[in-house]
């Protein structure tokens, strides 16, 4: 739901009109799986316009601001390709997210497969377009470790996590190499950033993107919409 | 008496070919011969119309990241992505005239073609939005609806696929509205105040009266357009002023009043000193709606270049790989 609204913020805004397409139809899928996931826990509307920022359990990779189009697109890169094999490996399962999951695997492999499109696209371009990737990729690739650390009062297989992450990180380097850009160095988890989403710890900018989101159904308690 | 020379004699030929087939409802297709002039004026309505879904966007897309519900949410993320779809339809509808989409954009930026007067009206609260989609598309649709029998074969078509989502569209907002109109003071009067403000620039939609509109006749003869403007306007009233009372709301026009002996709805004058000074580029948003369309496009040069490049590398490479089989 996070990574919807941002990507909602591009409406408008977009380099060309194919990516005004693109962006929103993307963001629509991410709300649809979020108002299912949101459903399953409770009142979806409730969850998403009266919980307060520390009570947000989003990983804080979502809720970075768009920046220019190729921060959006290595956000979107490190983001699709962790959601499509983990909607993969969920639908072959016989959990309770299967049935979520083997919707939201195909749409995770158009929004993965336009990442990879355009990290090739950037990578391949102008210097300028791959010196901007490339920032775009160094600026978010702390967040990234958050995505396979454990979860409180979650019962995650340690072991899958570790094979997730694995298979995440050869695809992604895959990608990167392919596009001729390099792999950002650094740690992909720090003090603050591992796992602190998870705990309801999150980075500036998402209060601020909570307020513009909550502002109007939060001045009328009790509306229907 | 003045010789007609062969090749004069050939375009009249043509001319009253073209004539005779537009009389009898044919459609024209691209390669078909037409008139200049009904070429550039085809290529100025279907720019402006492309134009407008555009800039059209910005004021709905200013309410995304606040709407107040994720079911609205969606309902207006997806709206907002088929007016960009709607704009590539009527560009490429557009470039089957020999135009091409950048050259239009072009032209949008430098201000020398324009697009509907009513997106340079703002958005003020989130009842616009229903505003927009139960007036703005009402409006849209009564003007479009004979578009899909337009004389015009790539234009028609377009339009048939943009009349079945701008109708849906129009459903959307209007039961937007209800669910204002029908929910607490607060947002009765929320939309009460919207539909106040929407209402006069929805009638100016359908652009001048008829005697004062600049290419009208010349359209209607060449079946580009099937009604008059003031003919479209009069079908609008009528459809809207019983869906308000359905609403429960109030139209901001004391002279509305059911004509028995017309069989229409009388309503009041329109402001055209206001239709005017927007169309000239007044109006409260015209300078904010074009710099950010300026600013969406200039600020994505390096993204369009980087394709660009990326594509031109390609194939490159793929002309070197069919001359090493070689």
């Amino acid at each position: 739901m996070v990574l919807a609204q941002r990507l909602g913020e591009w409406a408008g805004h977009a380099p060309v009109l194919e990516e005004e397409v693109a962006l929103a139809n993307i963001a629509l899928d991410l709300l649809g799986q979020a108002r299912v996931l949101l459903s399953l826990a409770g009142d979806e509307d409730e969850l998403a316009f009266l919980r307060e920022e520390r009570e947000f359990r989003n990983l804080q990779l979502v809720e970075q601001a768009n920046g220019d189009f190729a921060h959006t697109i290595a956000r979107q890169l490190y983001f699709s390709v962790y959601q499509q094999l983990l909607y993969g490996e969920l639908a072959a399962g016989d959990g309770p997210f299967a049935p979520l999951a083997a919707k939201a695997v195909k749409e995770t492999a158009y929004h993965r497969d336009h990442a990879e499109q355009w990290t090739l696209r950037l990578g391949d371009g102008t210097d300028e377009s791959r010196r901007r990737v490339q920032a775009g990729l160094a600026a978010l690739w702390k967040f990234t470790g958050e995505m396979f650390r454990p979860v409180e009062g979650l019962d995650l297989d340690a072991e899958a996590m570790a094979a997730l992450e694995a298979r995440w990180l050869a695809a992604v380097t895959a990608v990167v190499e392919k596009a001729g850009l390099t792999l950002p160095e650094g740690p992909r988890t720090g003090a603050w950033t591992a796992g602190a989403g998870r705990q309801g710890l999150h980075t500036e900018p998402f209060g601020r993107m909570l307020a513009e989101m909550q502002h109007l159904h939060r001045s009328h308690p009790g509306a229907s919409w | 008496m003045v010789a007609v020379t062969p090749e004069t004699g050939q375009d009249r030929a043509l001319a009253d070919a073209f004539e005779a087939a537009v009389a009898a409802d044919e459609r024209v297709e691209p390669r078909d011969w037409m008139p200049e002039e009904y070429r550039a004026s085809l290529v100025r309505q279907m720019a402006q119309h492309a134009h407008s879904e555009i800039i059209g966007m910005q004021p709905e897309a200013n309410w995304i990241t606040r709407a107040p519900s994720l079911r609205r949410k969606a309902i207006l993320m997806a709206k907002v992505q088929d007016e960009a779809g709607h704009g590539l339809y009527l560009y490429s509808a557009a470039e089957t005239l020999g135009t091409s989409r950048d050259e239009l954009l072009d032209k949008l930026h430098a201000g020398r073609q324009k697009y509907s007067s009513i997106f340079n009206y703002p958005t003020l609260t989130w009842a616009d939005v229903g505003a927009i989609g139960w007036l703005v598309d009402g409006a849209a649709i009564t003007n479009q609806v004979p578009l899909c029998r337009t004389s015009y074969g790539p234009y028609a078509r377009a339009m048939v696929r943009i009349c079945k989502e701008e109708s849906f569209h129009q459903r959307q907002g209007y039961e937007l509205l209800l669910a204002l109109s029908q929910g607490t003071e607060a947002q009765h009067a929320m939309a009460q105040d919207a539909v106040d403000r929407w209402w006069w620039p929805s009638l100016m939609m359908f652009g001048p009266p008829d005697d004062e509109s600049a290419h009208s006749a010349q359209s209607m003869a060449w079946r580009i357009k099937r009604h008059s403007n003031d003919e479209l306007r009069q079908r609008f009233v009528d459809i809207a002023v019983p869906q308000a009372e359905t609403l429960g709301l109030t139209l901001p026009d004391p002279d509305i009043k059911w004509n028995e002996e017309r069989g229409h709805y009388d309503f009041g004058a329109i402001d055209w000193a206001e239709f005017w000074d927007v169309l000239k580029g007044n109006g409260p948003c015209n300078e904010q709606r074009l710099s950010q369309r300026r600013r969406a496009h200039e600020e994505g040069a390096w993204v369009r270049e980087a394709a660009a490049a990326h594509a031109e590398k390609q194939a490159q490479a793929h002309v070197q790989h069919e001359e090493a089989r070689v």
